[in-house]
């Protein structure tokens, strides 16, 4: 069964992230002098084979920590869904 | 016989040259090997040198760590070999787990690219042995993403198994407590964000980058006699 798998990875909370501080500070320009809390991040889509929705989003889960993010300095969320309906 | 260095090539590496003129100008020999190669047979020190490798994509050295001479280079520092990675050659050996941390944009999302002072730490590292610790070398930097970090239990880490080996006099990226390069425990892995090969002889300007690479060619040589490389 084909699973869409989607990816965020992020800053780890306490980690500086440069991106989301100069755009934080940029936005108060256009006059959205409200904002707070500006995190930049990836987002990855993937479609994988998998026998189940918990086999996908273990492996993908895998593949998040050997390689599509970085543990040291990046979090990250997978989510999957089924990319057809399951059979009746 | 003088030391002979393997200077590692990815696609997208741009420093590989610098270094061999760097060695071959301090009286070593240094040869190019390339990403695909899976052997490191014969030579005394490995340097991973700085560029863009596999145009940094994903993360900067996230990719270059599953190229085949990873292998060997994993293997060559596990046998104890002098192995130092410049620059873009730090923040792989950092993906690939040789060294400890990572790196990240620079603070204030500042390109850097100037000369800048940085403080030897420690004398006990393959690029710094025999130099004295508090010496000021006056080195070139050029990178966006040399903002070195760590969890605070490793940066603990650092400080007690005196890893840290050099420290920025003024910090130009944000790196955590000043880091400019830090080593492995065995202190023969060694990462750096300044470029010694730029700064390897007068007519480049200032020539103290040739201390380091001085310092690791007689690490090199050492191990060499002693034959305790892989």
């Amino acid at each position: 069964m084909k699973f869409h798998a989607q990816v965020e990875v992020t800053h780890l909370p306490g980690v500086l992230d440069p991106q989301g501080a100069t755009v934080e500070r940029a936005l108060p320009a256009l006059g959205y002098t409200n904002v707070h809390d500006v995190r930049i991040g990836k987002s990855i889509r993937l479609t994988v084979e998998a026998p189940d929705a918990v086999a996908a989003a273990a492996q993908v889960d895998e593949m998040c920590r050997r390689l599509l993010a970085n543990p040291v300095i990046e979090a990250f969320t997978v989510e999957v869904v089924a990319a057809e309906p399951a059979a009746p | 016989m003088s030391a002979r260095v393997g200077v590692v090539v990815f696609p997208g590496t741009n420093c590989e040259h610098d270094v061999v003129r760097g060695v071959e100008v301090l009286g070593g020999r240094a040869d190019l090997v390339w990403h695909g190669d899976r052997a490191l047979d014969g030579f005394d020190a490995v340097v991973v040198p700085g560029g863009f490798a596999h145009g940094d994509y994903l993360r900067t050295g996230a990719i270059a760590r599953f190229s085949p001479v990873m292998e060997a280079v994993q293997r060559f520092a596990a046998a104890g070999g002098p192995v130092v990675g410049i620059c873009n050659g730090f923040q792989i050996l950092t993906e690939a787990g040789l060294l400890p941390g990572a790196l990240q944009k620079n603070a204030g999302l500042k390109f850097r690219c100037e000369t800048v002072a940085c403080r030897v730490v420690t004398d006990r590292s393959a690029l710094t042995r025999g130099v004295s610790t508090g010496t000021v070398l006056d080195l070139p930097i050029n990178h966006f993403e040399g903002n070195y970090t760590c969890d605070p239990e490793t940066l603990a880490r650092l400080r007690d198994l005196d890893q840290i080996v050099l420290r920025y006099v003024e910090n130009p990226n944000g790196s955590l407590d000043d880091i400019a390069s830090v080593s492995n425990e065995a202190g023969n892995v060694v990462g750096l964000m300044p470029h010694p090969e730029r700064a390897a002889e007068a007519i480049l300007g200032p020539a103290d980058g040739a201390v380091l690479l001085r310092a690791l060619l007689a690490t090199a040589g050492a191990s060499a006699r002693s034959g305790d490389n892989g």
